[in-house]
């Protein structure tokens, strides 16, 4: 029941034109780039991770017949289009740096220390208009440089890492190499930590939870259920 | 507005109806209300969707029909072919699979004192590309005053149906704080108040609000964290070398996998000390042709590999539908709309803008409730391609938290739909169940060693979704990504123990392998069909009927 029905789905389908790698084939309109390169026949092995936005595996570019721009987006999650031209970058050759988090600092010179190159950005905001995340790539990368790894982290949370930022960009740089260290230093040293997580995690050490838990893990489907079916439940309200 | 015109007038009811509906939630249901309408209306409870398997250690008990084929089929490998006395590499502990449970099952290997070097994580993709990249709701943990573990213990064991193993139940919610507590030092940004504080919400079946996440990129942001670190510390990994069977020493014990380089076809001989099995789940076996959310990968590889060493399965016959999947658009049908948009308050509602299931019912009981909506009292939404769905009123979010909820706390759901044109702060969205998560799977001990027919399987460990036993008949969100955190370390902790007391297996076999088709030959079964099936096929029909193999 959850496939769509078989019936008059194939007629009239619309149909356009892409060029793979230079290459012609008639797609059906309204499909993803992905789903558009298996329909001309392509079966990934790279190229294609999650099929939904979320690991960067599919980096796409692509120009339009008539546009000047080159344009950088995800297969799975960019409809394809008559006239598109079209290669994936499955794989973005890029150095990252080896740090030990409990020994590092996060201070203002940290990430240009790790990442020195970010100070050679001419600010061209190339990268920002590669970023298929509509992120602000540019600004996060001048927060860097400037020290402010908040700042770097909150712009630079949404990176799904899939490198088209960093095969635009004329001082080489890899944006989200330094992302990912900025939001590590903001996560273990900058953001106030949870104290009632400490708590708990004390008083599980201590075998505060124990005696009742092995008495738990003894009761019948029967007791449990009652306990269960009585639970109260905390209101849904902040 | 993207959606065609014929959604109007449903959309415009929703709106009219959203004021009354902000101020009353439909009741939970009653056990016995839950029970009938699981009956008529989950997919799992389907008799002719499932069968008994014929070979094997869990011979005789009932899977998914889908799950049956891939169990019950021929190697891709001829045992007799493959030369073994060639090892291509060595270790210690060797992990397949590179998601949430892989990766931290090295670490903690690491921690425990094997050397990097002597780590090996054997992934199908790139390292990361996984269900665990997907999770966006959150994950689970009992850390607040007004909570405890036992709590969390209840929830669990109630939303699995009873059926969990109660000492893997355990360990899940006592060793949860822990988890999050690695996670804060590492550096996952939880989302936390100004004083540190995590916010935390309630997820489907749970009874007090313990689901912490980091926006709706929970699971991307465990997963690069930890991968991040994995890199750190030098943990080798081998991309795109998904394992296709496990060896053994002939005597037994596992020792190491036999691995395929996807792009060169050349196989690699590992011997390992230990092995620990972290492939996931099985959503791309689109079972009772469901679309999925799950990654390119989740071929239930693990599964066939382990059950062919002898591991017992358990809890098979119950697969997890998500209540709520994109119905609309085409392009992105089946691709997960995260409990959370329910969580903060988005209600479902049918094509009259009438409410008809509490938003936070348990996940089967929430998809059985929209599948008999759309099919049991025809209320549902058709789309222009014969789909049915209900409305998700997305827009009560906004409402009830503040503007800029959305767009703040739902970023990657609120960007997957501004792609294909639909606002998700102005209009609502259209859901229907989609195959999700793999309940059962290899059955484990506390300590993550695999079980077979006489106890554990020497040197064969497992964690995260290709393992069963922890959810029962039914998972409840955040308990899968803390699964793979717990397991994974615990089965990282553990190999690592076991291989350094351990010597290298002396011999290598893949006779396991060749007991199994005489097995498959008894049953006649025929050779029809290969598993593992490693990545699955979308390639166009009217390509495939005209392909022809001769490079
Ligand atoms: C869209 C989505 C949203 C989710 N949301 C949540 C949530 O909010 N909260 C929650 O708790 N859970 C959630 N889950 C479930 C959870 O993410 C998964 O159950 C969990 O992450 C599984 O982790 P894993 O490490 O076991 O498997 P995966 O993360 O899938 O990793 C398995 C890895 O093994 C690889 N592999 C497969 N076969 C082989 C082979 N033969 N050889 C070598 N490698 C192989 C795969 O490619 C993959 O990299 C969600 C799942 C999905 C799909
Ligand atoms: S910042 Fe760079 S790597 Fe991250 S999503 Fe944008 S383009 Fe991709
Ligand atoms: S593309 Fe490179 S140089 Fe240009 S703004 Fe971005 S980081 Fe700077
Ligand atoms: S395949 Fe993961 S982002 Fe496209």
């Amino acid at each position: 029941m959850a496939r769509k029905s078989k019936k008059g789905e194939k007629q009239e389908m619309e149909m356009v034109r892409i060029y793979i790698m230079g290459k012609e084939y008639k797609v059906p309109a309204g499909l993803t780039i992905m789903k558009a390169m298996e329909y001309a026949g392509y079966r990934y092995i790279r190229g294609a991770g999650c099929r939904a936005g979320f690991c960067g595996a599919c980096a796409t570019v692509y120009r339009k017949e008539g546009d000047y721009k080159l344009h950088a987006d995800l297969a799975c999650q960019t409809t394809v289009e008559d006239g598109m031209w079209l290669v994936q970058l499955p794989f973005t050759p890029a150095n990252k740096a080896i740090y030990d988090m409990d020994k590092i600092e996060a201070d203002d010179k940290t990430l240009v220390n790790f990442y020195p190159e970010i100070a050679r950005c001419v600010s061209c905001n190339t990268c920002t208009k590669a970023c298929p995340q509509e992120l602000d790539v540019m600004d996060y990368i001048q927060a860097s440089l400037r020290g402010d790894i908040a700042k770097a982290a909150e712009l630079s949370f949404d990176c799904i890492q899939c490198g088209l930022c960093a095969m635009r960009c004329p001082a080489e740089i890899a944006h989200y190499h330094v992302a990912q260290l900025a939001r590590r230093l903001y996560g273990k040293y900058i953001a106030p930590k949870a104290r009632h997580l400490e708590e708990r995690v004390k008083e599980i050490e201590e075998g505060k939870f124990d005696e009742e838990m092995k008495k738990m893990m003894k009761m019948s489907v029967t007791q449990l259920r009652k306990l269960y079916n009585a639970r109260d439940i905390e209101p849904e309200e902040d | 507005m993207a959606y065609p015109k014929e959604f109007e007038k449903s959309i415009r009811k929703v709106e009219e109806t959203r004021e009354e509906r902000l101020k009353k939630l439909p009741e939970r249901m009653k056990e016995k209300e839950k029970d009938e309408l699981l009956k008529k209306w989950h997919p799992d409870y389907k008799p002719e969707a499932k069968r008994k398997l014929k070979v094997g250690v869990s011979k005789g008990s009932i899977v998914p029909n889908e799950v049956a084929d891939i169990i019950e089929a021929y190697p891709l490998i001829k045992p007799d072919e493959i030369d073994l006395s060639q090892v291509d590499y060595e270790a210690d502990v060797l992990i397949i699979g590179g998601g949430g449970a892989g990766t931290a099952a090295a670490l903690y290997a690491y921690y425990e004192g094997i050397k990097p070097e002597n780590i090996i994580i054997a992934t199908k993709l790139r390292h990361g590309d996984s269900n665990t990249i997907m999770a966006q709701g959150g994950i689970q943990a009992a850390d607040k005053p007004n909570d405890s573990p036992l709590i969390h213990y209840l929830d669990v064991i109630g939303g699995g149906h009873f059926a969990n193993k109660p000492d893997l139940v355990a360990r899940l919610v006592m060793d949860a704080p822990l988890i999050i507590k690695w996670h804060e030092e590492l550096g996952v940004m939880y989302d936390k108040k100004p004083d540190g504080e995590m916010i935390t919400i309630h997820g489907g079946g749970t009874s007090r609000k313990r689901m912490h996440s980091a926006k709706d990129y929970t699971g991307m942001e465990i997963m690069r964290v930890i991968r991040d670190e994995a890199r750190n510390v030098g943990i080798k990994v081998l991309e795109f070398s998904p394992a296709i069977e496990l060896l053994t020493d002939g005597n037994g014990r596992v020792a190491g996998a036999l691995l395929y380089n996807l792009e060169t076809e050349q196989y690699y001989v590992v011997r390992a000390k230990a092995t620990i099995m972290a492939t996931g789940g099985f959503g791309r076996l689109h079972i009772q042709g469901f679309p999925t959310t799950n990654h390119y990968g989740a071929t239930a590889d693990g599964l066939v590999m382990a059950y062919r060493v002898g591991a017992k399965l358990r809890d098979m016959d119950s697969v997890q539908y998500h209540p709520t999947g994109v119905a609309y658009p085409e392009q992105i049908v089946g691709l997960l709309v995260t409990e959370k948009v329910r969580s903060l308050g988005g209600q479902p509602v049918n094509v009259d803008g009438e409410q008809f299931v509490h938003p936070l019912e348990p996940r089967d009981v929430e998809a059985a409730a929209i599948i008999r909506e759309c099919y049991g009292r025809n209320k549902g939404v058709v789309t222009p391609t014969g789909m049915r769905g209900v409305w998700l009123d997305s827009p009560m979010i906004d409402m009830i938290h503040g503007e800029g909820t959305i767009e703040r706390r739902l970023g990657a759901m609120f960007r997957m739909f501004s792609r294909f044109g639909i606002d998700m702060r102005q209009e609502p969205i259209l859901v229907f169940p989609t195959l999700h998560y793999q309940n059962g799977g290899i059955e484990i001990d506390a300590d993550a060693r695999v079980l077979g027919k006489n106890g554990t399987i020497e040197a064969l460990f497992a964690a995260g979704e290709v393992e069963g036993g922890v959810h029962g008949k039914n998972r409840l969100m955040g308990n899968s990504l803390l699964d793979t955190q717990v397991f994974g370390r615990i089965a990282g902790i553990n190999a690592a123990r076991y291989a350094k007391k351990a010597r290298k297996p002396r011999s290598l076999s893949l006779e396991h392998v060749n007991k199994y088709v005489q097995e498959l030959k008894k049953a006649r079964i025929k050779e029809e069909r290969k598993a593992p099936l490693l990545l699955p096929d979308y390639r166009g029909k009217e390509v495939l009927s005209r392909a022809i193999d001769i490079l």
